[in-house]
C-alpha cells in the first residue's frame, strides 16, 4: 500500500522545522554571553533602547535572546513569572538557573514538536551568577529545547561560527569586565553581515555582578559606563572634551577615534588590565583581514 | 373598659393584623425581655449586655496574633527616614523582642507595618515581589503613586480579615524620582491611602506619643542624619509611654530598624550606625530623661 501523498517522514519534518527556525534566528544580530572575573556579561547589538534583548529574570539570573521579538518576549515574561512564583512560594534561594533552564527546555521542546504550531524562531541563554566564579553557569537553549551548559561563553544568532572564533581568540577566562567587553565587541565586529559598522551606542550590555551589594545582581550598563569600559581613555577625553552636552555620539567617524593602533590581538598577556591601557579604540581584524576601529566617543568623561 | 383591657385589645389587634409587627416596634432590649427563656440572671445578662459582666474582656485578634507597634517617618529635603521599634506583643506578653517591621520595598521606597504581625509580614513580602515583578516585566519601575496605590489595594483585599480583627496598617515612604522629593503615605484598614504633607507621621499603638515627640523635634531643613536622631527620639518617647512599643535594648544590642530613602536609593542603616545614634540619644536622656527641650520662643 502506498503512502498518502501528504505524508512527510518525521525526519524530514524535523529537518524542515529546524531549517525554518534557524533561518529566522540567523536574520538577527548576535548576542554574546560570557563569564568575567566578577560575574557574567551579556553583550548584544541592539539599536532600540526600550526593546531589550538582555533582561533580568531573578536575583542571580539573567536572560538574553535572539530571534523573533514577540516570541522571546513571551519566554522572558514566562521566566520572570516562573521565578517569582517559585521564590514567593518557597524562598528566594530556591530559584536556580538550572531549574529555569529546565523549564525553558520543556517549553521550547514542546513548541518545536507541536505539529500544529510553527516552531519558535528563538535562541536564548540563561545565565546564573554564583557566590564564587566556579558556581557561575551559562545555559544555552536552542529553538528545539536542546540545552547545553556552556563552560565559559555562549554565542547566539547568525554567523555564530565567525563570531565564536573571533571571540574565543580574544577571550581569556577570568578576565576583567572591561577585557571581556572589548573581546565581545571585537567578535561582534567580525560579523560578516555588516558588523564593521558597529558603534558603541548600538550596544546593549547587561551584567550579573557578584560584587553588587543588592540581592539583585543584574544591572544594565549605561552608555557612559560602556564607553568607559570599552577603553576611551579618560585623560585624552578630558583634553578634547567640549561641554558635556553629548555623552555618546552616533557613529563618530573612525578618524575621531582616540587611537588607531591595533590592540585587539590575543598577543596581550591575559593579566594585563586593559582598563589602563593607553590605546582607547578597540580594533580588530574582521573577516576580510582589514583592521577596523570601533568608533569611540571622545566626549564621554567616564570619571564622572 | 379599664386601661388593662384596652392595652390587651390593642396588642391582640396588632398581632392579628401584622403578625410579629409589634415585636419589631419594640427595642431590642424589650424584645429580649419577652423572648428569652432563661431563669439565670448571669446567662441573661451575658446574652443581652455582656459588657455589664466582670468577664467583659472579649477575645480579639490581639490575643491570637502578635501585634506590631510604633513606626515613624521623618522627611527632609534629602530624603525620608523610616524607623520602627522591635517589639511584638500578644496581649500583655512580649512575643518577640527583635521583630522587624520596617523594610526596604524596592530601590526607592520603604514600608513599615503595624497590626497583626503574621499577615503584615506576608503582605510586605507580597508587596516587594509585586514591585519587583512589575519592574522586571515592564522594564521600568512603577511611579511612586503607582506603588502607593498598589499597596492600598492590597490592604483593601485584607478587609475581610481586618473586620475579624486582623488589621494591618502600613506606613509607606519613598523618593519620587519624577519630582525629586521624598513623600509619605498613610493608610487605613479599608485601603484608604492618604499622602502626609506635614513631613512626618507615625502609626501603631505608640503613635500618639511618637507624634507628640515629632511635633516638637521635626525640622524640615534638618540633615538626614539629624532626621535619624529625631526618629530615634520619637521611638524612645513612644516606648516610654506605650507598653507595646519596645525601647532600645543595649544589653542584647537590639536597636530600632531604620531605613533611609533618598535620591541615591533606599538603604537599611547598619546595626553599628543605629547603635551609635541610639547611644547618643541614651546619653542625653541620662541627664534629661524626657528628651531634648523644645524652645518656647
Amino acid at each position: 500500500m502506498s503512502q498518502p501523498t501528504f505524508y512527510v517522514s518525521p525526519e524530514q519534518q524535523v529537518k524542515d522545522r529546524a531549517e525554518f527556525a534557524r533561518a529566522g534566528i540567523a536574520k538577527g544580530r548576535s548576542v554574546i554571553v560570557a563569564r568575567y572575573a566578577d560575574g557574567i556579561i551579556f553583550v548584544s547589538e541592539n539599536r532600540s533602547k526600550s526593546l531589550h534583548k538582555v533582561s533580568e529574570i531573578y536575583d542571580r539570573i539573567g536572560f538574553a535572546a535572539v530571534g523573533r521579538y514577540n516570541e522571546f518576549e513571551n519566554l522572558r515574561v514566562a521566566g520572570i513569572r516562573h521565578a517569582d512564583v517559585r521564590g514567593y512560594a518557597y524562598d528566594r534561594r530556591d530559584v536556580t538557573g538550572r531549574m529555569l533552564a529546565g523549564a525553558y527546555a520543556q517549553l521550547l521542546g514542546t513548541i518545536f514538536s507541536a505539529v500544529m504550531e510553527k516552531p519558535w524562531e528563538v535562541e536564548i541563554t540563561i545565565a546564573e551568577v554564583g557566590e564564587t566564579s566556579d558556581t557561575d553557569a551559562i545555559y544555552h537553549l536552542a529553538f528545539d529545547g536542546s540545552i547545553s551548559d556552556e563552560p565559559q561563553f555562549a554565542v547566539m544568532g547568525g554567523a555564530t561560527d565567525k563570531i565564536s572564533a573571533a571571540f574565543s581568540s580574544h577571550y581569556v577566562p577570568g578576565a576583567s569586565l572591561s577585557d571581556v567587553l572589548k573581546a565581545a565587541m571585537t567578535a561582534l565586529i567580525a560579523d560578516p553581515r555588516g558588523g564593521a559598522s558597529l558603534t558603541l551606542d548600538a550596544l546593549e550590555v547587561g551584567i550579573l555582578d557578584r560584587t553588587r551589594a543588592s540581592v539583585r545582581k543584574f544591572r544594565r550598563l549605561n552608555a557612559d559606563e560602556i564607553v568607559a569600559l570599552a577603553g576611551a581613555k579618560s585623560e585624552e577625553a578630558r583634553v578634547t572634551a567640549e561641554p558635556k552636552k553629548v555623552r555618546v555620539r552616533k557613529a563618530t567617524p573612525a578618524a575621531e577615534a582616540i587611537a588607531a593602533s591595533s590592540d585587539g590581538s590575543s598577543a596581550n598577556p591575559p593579566t594585563k588590565a586593559r582598563r589602563t591601557t593607553k590605546k582607547a579604540a578597540v580594533t580588530s581584524s574582521d573577516s576580510t583581514g582589514e583592521v577596523t576601529d570601533i568608533p569611540v566617543t571622545t566626549h564621554g568623561d567616564p570619571g564622572e | 373598659m379599664n386601661t388593662m383591657a384596652l392595652a390587651r385589645r390593642v396588642c391582640d389587634a396588632e398581632i392579628n393584623t401584622t403578625g410579629a409587627g409589634i415585636l419589631v416596634l419594640m427595642n431590642e432590649m424589650t424584645q429580649a425581655y419577652l423572648l428569652d427563656s432563661t431563669s439565670s440572671f448571669t446567662e441573661f445578662v451575658a446574652r443581652t449586655s455582656p459588657n455589664f459582666l466582670p468577664s467583659a474582656a472579649t477575645v480579639t485578634s490581639r490575643d491570637l496574633s502578635p501585634t506590631a507597634t510604633t513606626i515613624v517617618a521623618v522627611a527632609t529635603s534629602d530624603g525620608v527616614v523610616l524607623a520602627g521599634d522591635r517589639r511584638a506583643t500578644m496581649g500583655s506578653m512580649i512575643a518577640q523582642r527583635d521583630i522587624q517591621k520596617v523594610f526596604v520595598s524596592d530601590e526607592h521606597s520603604g514600608v513599615g507595618i503595624a497590626g497583626s504581625a503574621g499577615i503584615a509580614i506576608d503582605l510586605v513580602k507580597l508587596f516587594r515581589v509585586e514591585l519587583e515583578h512589575y519592574e522586571k516585566i515592564e522594564g521600568a519601575p512603577l511611579t511612586l503613586d503607582g506603588k502607593a496605590n498598589r499597596l492600598a489595594s492590597m490592604i483593601r483585599s485584607n478587609l475581610g480579615m481586618a473586620i475579624q480583627g486582623f488589621v494591618v496598617v502600613p506606613l509607606f515612604v519613598g523618593w519620587d524620582t519624577a519630582c525629586g522629593k521624598p513623600r509619605i503615605f498613610t493608610y487605613d484598614a479599608t485601603g484608604g491611602c492618604y499622602e502626609e504633607l506635614g513631613g512626618y507621621q507615625a502609626i501603631g499603638s505608640g503613635s500618639l506619643f511618637a507624634k507628640g515627640s515629632l511635633k516638637k523635634l521635626y525640622d524640615p531643613a534638618a540633615s538626614l542624619d539629624d532626621a535619624v536622631t529625631v526618629a530615634i527620639e520619637a521611638l524612645f518617647d513612644a516606648a516610654d509611654d506605650d507598653s507595646a512599643t519596645g525601647g532600645p535594648d543595649v544589653y542584647r544590642r537590639i536597636y530600632p530598624v531604620i531605613i533611609t530613602v533618598g535620591a541615591s536609593g533606599a538603604v537599611q542603616l547598619s546595626e553599628d550606625t543605629v547603635a551609635e545614634a541610639t547611644q547618643r540619644v541614651l546619653e542625653a536622656r541620662a541627664t534629661r530623661p524626657d528628651g531634648p527641650k523644645a524652645g518656647v520662643r
